[in-house]
């Protein structure tokens, strides 16, 4: 077995979990749901972060910069975003 | 190399982070959970990878995070469906520039001679299907992003050219892609990869265009999926398995948002993204409306003075009024007069998926009182009052016909109820741009008013009667 076929079959599994797992939300969560994930997402930061080596030319290592800064601002605006609108569910749950 | 189980660790947090965002009682811990997952994602990648300039590292994540704390701090809860299109833009376009970035820096690729293709199908496909995804996903979700603050953006062609304009872009990004795929030359590499990026992003534009306001919660929903998918995408690229799995549960989470959105329009997801139901849909106007009995604040109040139970409909035009708070008082003042008040709330009402739920919360609205259309639609026929606030399509009785733009569309079976009241600002039509025989029934009546104007009134007249 070689890793593509790994990596292949690891997509594969995973779109099924993901299909498993979110089979059921309740519609006051389809909001939450969807800015949570798209803060989730910005996982690609692990790629950009990978691609910003040193010693490389400037247009590569520009790219790389500009793929963390937006990888973060969907993490971190995100995040917050979604906190934010749980806070507010979570403050009349009272 | 024991540092790569921290990316397992990460994985299975995501997991359990996303599983408990699906219920209301744990949602704020899967939040969290998935919060400590990202930040032990980059710690370890940090740990790992070896050569990083840090310089690069450590100052994009400081302008990333800033930027990205300034957003969510400094906007309005009002304008929350086009921030989480704009973030969503940004995770697309991360991930195609991390494709891009990764065919500059592969020491294999920079050999003369070597090209893209010689690393294996998997590679060759994923490379320009990363930068694709990424840059449709990003100047989509930023064309949404305007179309979500009400500024109009129409395509600048009509019909049948539209599709074959998206039909060029298309082939021509696949040239772009199987160029820079099949060839040796580092230097026209990096030019198509460039170019590619280019024509995706123009592709994102026009495809988004032609599609309504009122089908944004579909594409909103579906932008969302195509950022997890492109993130999986620059995982193969990179042959990172956190990244694929993540990415799948992103991408999966999105399309079930979009099948549930599509579904509560009884439309199919191609009919939606051709624009079968566009903004230039012929608007009728009130030329068209026969019996139109329309009434005040004053007699409103008298009307929920007698009644024992209120069902309010929120749609759109609650949230561009900002009448969130205002209908909770006079939701409030009801219930202290032992009325029982619920709110109906449609799937599709609003710009994104729960839109109406995130608003409503925001002014405290119980949960409790939040009713969604399944549960409440048997109830209506036995209630006193119905004030729809804002919506249109969504209560609309032409989708029970067999025929029409929104034939059946499941709606809120409001004209059962004893009187319906219609806070509308005039006779305009919905997105769907078609007459609602609502509004001429006998037991309608229209405030011709902004939706707060009118709530402000009726809750002064409704303290006055008391």
């Amino acid at each position: 077995m070689d890793g593509i076929f790994l990596m292949v079959f690891v997509f594969v599994i995973a779109s099924l979990l993901g299909f498993e797992l979110i089979n059921k939300v309740p519609p006051t969560l389809h909001t939450p749901l969807m800015s949570g994930s798209n803060a989730i997402s910005g996982i690609t930061i692990v790629g950009a972060i990978i691609c910003a080596r040193s010693g490389e030319g400037f247009l590569a290592q520009t790219i790389a910069f500009l793929a963390i800064v937006f990888a973060m601002i969907n993490v971190v605006g995100g995040y917050v975003v979604t906190d934010r609108m749980l806070a507010s569910f979570k403050k009349k749950a009272k | 190399m024991g540092y790569y189980y921290l990316y397992l660790l990460a994985t299975l947090l995501f997991v359990f982070g996303i599983k408990r965002l699906t219920n209301i009682k744990t949602c704020q811990q899967g939040n969290r959970l998935s919060e400590i997952a990202m930040t032990i994602a980059i710690l370890a990648v940090l740990l790992i990878t070896a050569g990083i300039s840090w310089l690069v590292v450590i100052a994009g994540i400081l302008v990333g995070s800033a930027i990205g704390l300034v957003i969510a701090k400094r906007t309005p809860t009002t304008q929350m469906p086009e921030m989480v299109a704009a973030l969503n833009g940004f995770g697309g376009v991360s991930s195609a520039l991390v494709a891009m970035a990764y065919l500059l820096i592969d020491p294999l690729l920079k050999i003369d001679g070597t090209s893209l293709a010689d690393s294996g199908i998997v590679n060759a496909i994923s490379t320009p299907a990363t930068v694709i995804i990424g840059m449709v996903t990003l100047t989509g979700s930023f064309v949404a992003y305007f179309k979500l603050s009400g500024k109009k953006v129409a395509h600048p062609l009509k019909g049948v050219q539209r599709h074959y304009l998206h039909g060029c872009l298309g082939l021509v990004a696949i040239g772009m892609g199987t160029w820079m795929v099949l060839t040796g030359n580092h230097t026209g590499m990096t030019v198509a990869v460039i170019l590619l990026a280019i024509v995706s992003a123009a592709l994102g534009v026009f495809l988004v265009m032609p599609i309504g306001g009122a089908d944004m919660p579909v594409v909103v929903s579906l932008l969302n999926s195509y950022s997890g998918v492109a993130g999986a995408a620059a995982g193969f690229v990179i042959g990172n398995p956190l990244l694929i799995v993540v990415g799948a549960l992103v991408g999966t989470s999105g399309l079930i948002l979009t099948q549930i959105m599509c579904k509560a329009m009884n439309r199919s997801l191609g009919n939606v993204l051709l624009g079968g139901m566009g903004e230039e849909s012929v608007a009728k106007d009130a030329k068209d409306y026969k019996s139109i009995k329309s009434t005040s604040p004053e007699e409103c109040a008298m009307l929920l003075e007698g009644a024992s139970s209120v069902i309010f409909v929120p749609g759109y035009g609650l949230a561009v009024a900002q009448a969130q708070h205002i209908v909770r008082d006079l939701g409030d003042l009801l219930i202290k007069r032992g009325c029982n008040v619920r709110y109906a709330i449609h799937p599709v009402a609003g710009r994104m998926p729960g839109h109406m739920n995130v608003l409503l919360a925001e002014s405290d609205v119980p949960y409790d009182q939040l009713w969604e259309m399944d549960r409440i639609n048997s109830d209506f026929k036995s209630t006193d009052v119905v004030i729809i606030v804002g919506a249109n399509d969504v209560v609309n009785p032409a989708a029970r016909e067999a025929t029409g733009p929104i034939a059946g569309m499941p709606i809120l079976d409001v004209d059962q109820a004893r009187t319906v009241i219609v806070i509308k600002r005039s006779l305009a039509p919905g997105y769907a741009g078609i007459k609602n025989p609502l509004f001429e029934m006998d037991n309608c009546l229209m405030v011709f008013l902004d939706a707060k104007e009118a709530l402000e009134a009726i809750v002064k007249e409704v303290k006055e009667l008391s």
